[in-house]
């Protein structure tokens, strides 16, 4: 498979081997290399080989434009870090001096070698066999070029929480349409749920009430609520969306808001979403007062009428006549060029903490719960009460870390119950002046005034206990007991076991993914890290794109964070978006696989092996096709082919097999 | 009639003897044959890990390595003791791991002709196979005389159900399978939270203040909730709660006279067995008392329930409210 002699012209190979700091030259002998590579791999085509101390600055990349203008050069090896990095860096370096930017071929020997080896004299022969391959790979490369494709103006925006609502707003206000689909009967997600937020205490109804309107009257925003994404095709800048607009059985043409229907309906149900399972609501329902949008929808789960196929309350006192039980799904497509996902947290379930008590003893609550029983328009008005909804609890404990940072759960910190739980131990101080106890592992506070804020809660009076607490039970072992909840914990800073009776005891559970969040992912062709958050394209550089092209994320979905961070996240997953827009149409990478369809046996084994949903069967002709604007060159079903039907661009066989021989090579002669 | 490996353990033929003499009429009425392990020996309780781990363990992987050479057919093993039940599932786990610890064992196994391949045999504790494998209507077919008015508190103690190496149990801390099994006997469950809390173990060997601690705690607060009797499903538990109590009550100055029998002695109770063949009698703290309340007038009265009250706030569901059966595995 070498190619290069025997009649087949020769190629002028240029051959760069970075020191990058000392985070390569400190285990590979890089000047070694360099020199090996000029001697030994002459015979290949290398004219030039050298090494710099950053090959990635600009005066790195002016090195290689002026041997490529000097010396001719037609291809070009860099043995720097992971393609990952500065591929694109040393391409367009090739581009600018003329040379086709797919003659270019980077080396990984920092995160491949030197990084995790600690023997300088096989990590630097490694290093020359990776280069080797290198060298007889890019022999075979072919000048690519790349596809551009337009990009629609608009954005499918998913979830309507405060991250969704942000971003909404933010494309929206720049003069581009958004859809904006929420699964729920309302937008405002669980900011909706809050009473106060940290570490200002403000109302979070009412800085969030005015966003929540602004999307729901904004003319270049499509506000689709109790609706769901059933389907995306297509590609950056190009996807077609299929949303399923549930029934809501009102026709939101003639509805008011009046709310009579509400009032009318007389079935009573348990609001476990809105409500945290701590108040009721009716089958005909608007989540909350300021829901926008303020139109009900119907639950046919719990409605009488759809039981026994009596009642009606609703359409008979309707005004407008806007009831209609006859109403169906409706399916709606629609052409965005970007999508947003801002879909969200679901709360630890702390039941499976049975050692804690949640479902089992009454006055546990969580804390979604308890953010219900603090908000005013919450089912206890405000007032903080034990579950028989009259007493006023005298001690209340705080337990952090409910399912995270826990082996047996969530092994991550959700970030936000430290500060939340402060929240609560000053909110039960200030309207009952009980006796709080916040039990800790480690009171994480970092953020702009949060610290400040744990300060004047220590300062406020609440008690600090150091420890995971072990149990919370009815079994009393003292009178002083009796009655009451005892929490049972190390005290890690005095070294003690102790036992702390309470009335109320409060569970500050973690954040997880969506419990769908797995199908979700794959709806939109994005990968979940184990844990089922989604993965950023770059942890620290880029995380609000994922490795599919046009797909963005921001909030929760993402990880745990708290409201400003998630308000953060919508802006610039928006900024990203318009960007998008503003260039109007996008370069693709030429790097991607297709079908010789006289080879292709119509096995389709390829079809589903696909990450990006990029092959297509024709049935009549029998044969696979590749989109080519789908496809991110992954190679998967290049070796999959059981018929060799596929080929890849930058990884065709012919590449691969030469690549192998060069890494095989004897570096030690 | 499922047929399965006995491994009965030392304590069936001493302390536990009230257990086993239950189990047996118990079993018939269910149908439940126990073919027990030729030869068995000691399972090491729990002294023996703390101590010196590999004879340890090949003492429990010689049990394992003989019901696998016997099992002729029927995979699954049950022990009637939850230390029996832990040591079996703990080595079966740790074999299974195949880190070096099986090869080490089946090396000591093979000086006596023997070997184990883990994950051969299914291992399992006696209340499991009853509440999830012969299941709880056979149970309420065979009750003929319901424990009526018998306020029972369901003793689990903390090796059956922790750690739960093979996922069989409903919940590690509040397990609901005793709770189940007691009401399919028409008797009355105690709200019990203690019911995975320590027995004392080995304690009143080593530590007895220790020990008199633990066993006050269990019996104070059964008492606490009107008990009338507690109920085993280990012979270590039954044993420390009911020989030392008097020994309790004398250190600490207290006054317990709380019985504690086998699960197994109630379900023969129920079944209509006599008392006499269910070892009922050989009990420290006689259960005799408790007995006589079985349908007695004062305790049938039907408790009047609470009225519900208006101003309550709704309690979140609990998460499991029925012990999972074979054929809807725990999933978590």
């Amino acid at each position: 498979m070498t190619k290069g002699n025997g009649g087949m012209p020769q190629e002028k190979i240029g051959v760069y081997v970075c020191h990058c700091g000392t985070n390569i030259s400190a285990m590979v002998d890089v000047e070694d290399v360099a020199q090996w590579a000029a001697d030994k791999l002459k015979h290949r085509g290398v004219v030039i080989a050298r090494d710099y101390k950053f090959m990635c600055s600009s005066l790195g990349q002016e090195l290689i434009e002026k041997d490529i203008k000097e010396l001719g050069l037609t291809r070009v090896v860099v043995a720097a870090c992971s393609p990952h990095l500065h591929e694109k860096t040393f391409r367009t370096a090739c581009e600018n001096a003329g040379l086709n930017p797919y003659l270019c071929e980077l080396v990984s020997i920092r995160e491949q070698v030197s990084w995790v080896h600690t023997d300088k004299v096989a990590a630097t022969a490694k290093s020359k066999a990776v280069l080797s391959g290198g060298v007889e790979r890019v022999l075979w490369h072919e000048p690519l070029e790349a596809m551009s494709v337009p990009i629609h103006p608009a954005t499918l925006v998913v979830g309507g929480g405060i991250a969704g609502i942000q971003a909404s707003l933010e494309i929206a206000d720049a003069g581009h349409p958004v859809y904006l689909v929420e699964r729920d009967p309302s937008i405002g997600g669980h900011m909706a749920q809050f009473d106060k937020t940290f570490p200002t205490l403000d109302c979070s109804a009412c800085i969030l009430t005015p966003k929540m309107v602004d999307a729901g009257v904004h003319p270049n925003i499509t506000l689709m609520t109790w609706a769901e994404v059933e389907n995306v095709d297509g590609y950056i800048g190009n996807f077609d969306v299929t949303v399923r607009q549930k029934a809501r059985k009102v026709i939101t043409d003639l509805c008011t808001g009046c709310g009579i229907c509400v009032e009318k309906c007389p079935k009573k149900v348990l609001d476990d979403i809105y409500e945290a399972g701590l108040g009721y609501r009716k089958a005909v329902y608007t989540p909350f007062p300021q829901a926008v949008p303020n139109y009900p929808v119907m639950d046919l789960d719990n409605c009488i009428y759809f039981d026994t196929g009596k009642c009606k309350a609703c359409e008979k006192f309707c005004p407008t006549e806007a009831i209609d039980f006859t109403q169906e799904d409706e399916i709606v497509e629609f052409e965005v060029g970007n999508i947003i996902l801002a879909t969200g947290y679901d709360l630890f379930d702390a039941r499976k903490m049975s050692n804690y008590g949640y479902g089992r003893l009454k006055n546990v609550f969580s804390s979604l719960e308890f953010e219900r029983m603090c908000n005013a328009s919450g089912p206890t008005e405000g007032n903080i009460v034990l579950r028989d909804g009259v007493t006023t609890p005298k001690t209340v404990g705080i337990i952090h870390c409910v399912g995270s940072r826990d082996k047996n759960f969530n092994e991550y910190c959700s970030s936000i119950c430290c500060m939340q739980s402060l929240k609560f131990a000053h909110v039960v101080d200030e309207r009952t002046g009980a006796q709080v106890y916040n039990f800790y592992i480690d009171i994480r506070t970092p953020g702009k005034e949060y610290d400040e804020f744990y300060n004047r809660i220590v300062e406020e009076g609440t008690h600090f206990v150091r420890g995971k607490v072990a149990e919370v039970t009815n079994a009393a072992r003292q009178p002083d007991e009796r009655e009451k909840l005892i929490i049972q914990v190390e005290d890690t800073l005095i070294g003690k076991q102790r036992r702390i009776p309470v009335d109320m005891v409060i569970l500050s559970a973690g954040l997880e993914p969506r419990h769908d969040a797995k199908d979700v992912a794959k709806l939109f062709g994005i990968s979940c890290s184990a844990d089922g958050w989604y993965i950023e394209k770059h942890p620290k550089l880029d995380p609000i794109a994922t490795m599919t092209d046009g797909v963005y994320i921001a909030g929760c979905v993402q990880g745990p964070k708290d409201i400003p961070a998630s308000v953060v996240q919508g802006a610039a997953a928006a900024a990203r978006v318009l960007g998008k827009i503003q260039q109007g149409e996008m370069e693709l990478e030429p790097i991607r696989a297709s079908v010789i369809e006289e080879q292709c046996s119509g096995c389709r084994i390829c079809n589903d092996l696909c990450p990006y949903n990029a092959i297509l069967f024709h049935e009549e002709t029998m044969v696979s096709e590749i989109n080519a604007a789908l496809c991110q060159g992954c190679g998967t079903c290049v070796a999959a082919c059981p018929a060799g039907a596929i080929t890849g661009t930058g990884f065709s066989n012919e590449q691969v097999l030469a690549q192998i021989e060069g890494l095989l090579m004897d570096v030690n002669i | 009639m499922s047929k399965y490996l006995y491994y009965p353990g030392c304590s069936m033929e001493g302390s536990g003897k009230a257990y086993h003499d239950s189990l047996m009429p118990v079993c018939e009425k269910i149908g439940l044959e126990l073919q027990e392990i030729d030869d068995w020996n000691c399972c090491g309780a729990t002294e023996y890990l703390g101590i010196n781990k590999l004879p340890a363990y090949a003492l429990i992987g010689r049990n394992l390595a003989l019901a696998e050479a016997q099992a002729n057919g029927a995979k699954d093993i049950v022990a009637p003791c939850s230390a029996c039940y832990l040591n079996l599932t703990k080595t079966d786990s740790y074999m299974a791991k195949k880190d070096g610890v099986d090869e080490l064992i089946n090396d000591a196994l093979a000086a006596g002709g023997l070997s184990y391949e883990p994950g051969q045999l299914s291992i399992f504790h006696l209340l499991d196979v009853i509440v999830h494998e012969v299941g709880l209507d056979t149970v309420k077919k065979n009750v003929v005389r319901p424990l009526t008015g018998l306020r029972v508190a369901p003793y689990v103690g903390c090796m059956a159900p922790r750690y739960d190496y093979a996922k069989r149990w409903s919940d590690s801390e509040h397990p609901l399978e005793l709770d189940l099994l007691i009401e399919a006997l028409g008797a009355e469950v105690v709200d019990y939270p203690l019911k995975t809390h320590c027995c004392g173990g080995h304690m009143p060997q080593i530590s007895p203040d220790t020990a008199y601690e633990l066993i006050h705690r269990l019996v104070d607060y059964a008492e606490e909730v009107k008990t009338d009797i507690m109920v085993a499903i280990c012979p270590m538990c039954q044993m420390n709660i009911d020989a030392y109590q008097n020994e309790t009550n004398q250190h600490l100055g207290t006054n317990h006279k709380m019985p504690i029998v086998f699960f197994t002695q109630l379900m023969g109770l129920a079944f209509g067995i006599d008392e006499k063949t269910l070892g009922f009698g050989t009990e420290l703290i006689s259960a005799k008392d408790a007995l006589a309340e079985i349908g007695s007038e004062k305790t049938v009265v039907k408790k009047k329930r609470p009225r519900k009250d208006k101003n309550a706030l709704p309690m979140p569901q609990p998460l499991i409210s029925k012990a999972p059966t074979r054929e809807k595995e725990i999933s978590r």
